[in-house]
């Protein structure tokens, strides 16, 4: 078969369109996922048995069941538990959320946990509440050492956008698949659909790298 | 605080304007009444009974798992007690989370891993406590440090990172972070036990600066030699109990107990 070019030009917008969907999803849900992350992160790592038990059991459910279930979940079942009408971007939004945060918040207990007690110990004794401690001594060294592991979170979530094909949101791999649907050109359109999300990461790839050059890892 | 001159040893510690005048009898900064520490069932610290008055250099030896580093982290609250009363310049450890932050500005901690904050220049470790914890504006809390790092002999390296410093670096830096809080009270928590021999004297030097400026010292140690020539009184503890309370040239001289003796044997 022969590669044709102009199928590719001719897709090139509506999966740019699509890409930028791809882009504003995973900002927004990633947004959410790190405060939920952080949240519940330090809940399960700081909080009393009652607090860290609840994060606890929300990463488990999580983690327990693939991200499309709990795509088809928030967008299908959650109206009808509910009563509440949820437009497919926001489910989207909404599960990008929930499934990252989860795994955020792994990262972000794992990342306090691992500070050494002792500096906790030197910031308490010289009379610091345990926010501060948290917040100006043990945070600054947890947050380096979380950037590796939330790189690869990112590139996950981004990744998973995809999924949201099942729900009719317009995002790149839904683009791709309608274009494709239309004229049947897979192969183009297909690495085509690749080499965007290819892109997409490479740049955040470089940014994550970025960040970890300006900041030692402690 | 003006950082004080190193100087021949005042019967009272130096206090500033804002302490209350000096009693004539020395005051008592920390007070065990009959002290209980358990983790679980193990009973680490047993009915201490023991009173420190400001200006002394109190020396805690003893075997491992005697107590010693227990007693100390109990007087800054850091381990709370499980039976007795404790007061440290007259605040209960049993008290609120905000006594707790007024006992431990009293009572400043030097770390046997140093525990330096490693996101953080020696310059910016010194000035942190004031800033965070008084409120002191940062470029007076920088110049408190600077005149702080000078003290322990480390003008020089004000902008380096902890882990550019060598370990007798990093622990004089650690003392002028507690310093800089300006406390009433030292405790030190064997602090040269992480270091080479070579390193310890550096450290041991700042210390005995500080106890001739009349600070009032707990040094968790094995360093029997600092003891001899700088505490003013030797505590052995043994089973959670205080063994042995005295002078340290004397009890040095003449074990008065047969376990001191022999712990001073496997020691030196």
């Amino acid at each position: 078969m022969d590669f044709d070019w102009s199928v590719i030009g001719q897709a090139l917008p509506a999966l740019l369109q699509g890409a930028k969907l791809t882009v504003l999803i995973a900002l927004a849900g990633l947004a959410g996922g790190v405060l939920v992350g952080l949240l519940f992160g330090l809940m399960r790592a700081y909080g009393n048995r009652f607090v860290a038990l609840l994060a606890a059991v929300y990463v488990e459910f999580v983690r327990g069941t693939p991200i499309v279930v709990q795509v088809m979940f928030i967008y299908f079942a959650l109206p009808v538990l509910m009563g509440i009408r949820v437009d497919p971007m926001t489910a989207a939004v909404v599960s990008i959320i929930v499934n990252a945060g989860a795994y955020i918040s792994e990262i972000v207990r794992g990342a306090f946990q691992s500070v050494p007690k002792g500096l906790s110990e030197a910031g308490l004794a010289m009379g610091l509440a345990r926010w501060r401690v948290l917040a100006f001594v043990v945070g600054p060294v947890a947050f380096r050492r979380m950037i590796p592991p939330l790189g690869n979170q990112f590139i996950v979530s981004l990744k998973d956008t995809s999924l949201f094909i099942v729900i009719g949101v317009g995002e790149l791999t839904r683009q791709g698949q309608e274009i494709m649907a239309a004229n049947f050109r897979a192969v183009e359109i297909w690495s085509a659909v690749a080499v965007i999300y290819l892109a997409m990461i490479g740049v955040l790839t470089l940014m994550l790298h970025g960040i970890e050059r300006r900041m030692r890892i402690l | 605080m003006n950082t004080p001159e190193v100087g021949p040893r005042p019967s009272q510690a130096p206090r500033g304007p804002d302490r209350p005048a000096a009693p004539d009898r020395p005051e008592t900064m920390v007070e065990f009444a009959a002290v209980s520490k358990r983790f679980g069932a193990t009973v680490v610290l047993d009915r201490v009974d023991l009173r420190i008055h400001a200006g002394e250099v109190v020396v805690l030896i003893g075997p491992s798992g005697s107590g010693k580093s227990t007693l100390l982290r109990c007087i800054n609250a850091l381990e709370p007690i499980s039976g007795g009363e404790l007061h440290v310049d007259g605040l209960s450890v049993r008290g609120s989370q905000a006594q707790l932050r007024a006992i431990r500005q009293e009572a400043g901690m030097v770390f046997q891993q140093f525990n330096l904050f490693p996101q953080m220049t020696a310059l910016q470790n010194v000035a942190f406590g004031p800033r965070q914890v008084r409120g002191t504006p940062k470029a007076e809390a920088e110049e408190q440090a600077r005149a702080l790092l000078a003290k322990v002999g480390l003008a020089d390296r004000a902008g380096h990172y902890p882990s550019e410093l060598s370990g007798g670096q990093q622990q004089r830096v650690a003392i002028a972070r507690a310093l800089a809080v300006r406390p009433k009270l030292m405790l030190f928590d064997e602090p040269t036990s992480a270091l080479d021999p070579e390193l310890r004297q550096e450290v041991l030097r700042v210390m005995q600066a500080l106890a001739e400026e009349g600070m009032t010292m707990v040094v968790v140690t094995h360093e029997m030699a600092f003891a001899r020539k700088v505490g003013t009184r030797l505590i052995f503890m043994e089973g959670g109990r205080i063994a042995v309370d005295g002078p340290p040239v004397a009890l040095l001289d003449d074990p008065p107990n047969q376990r001191l003796r022999d712990f001073l044997q496997h020691v030196d």
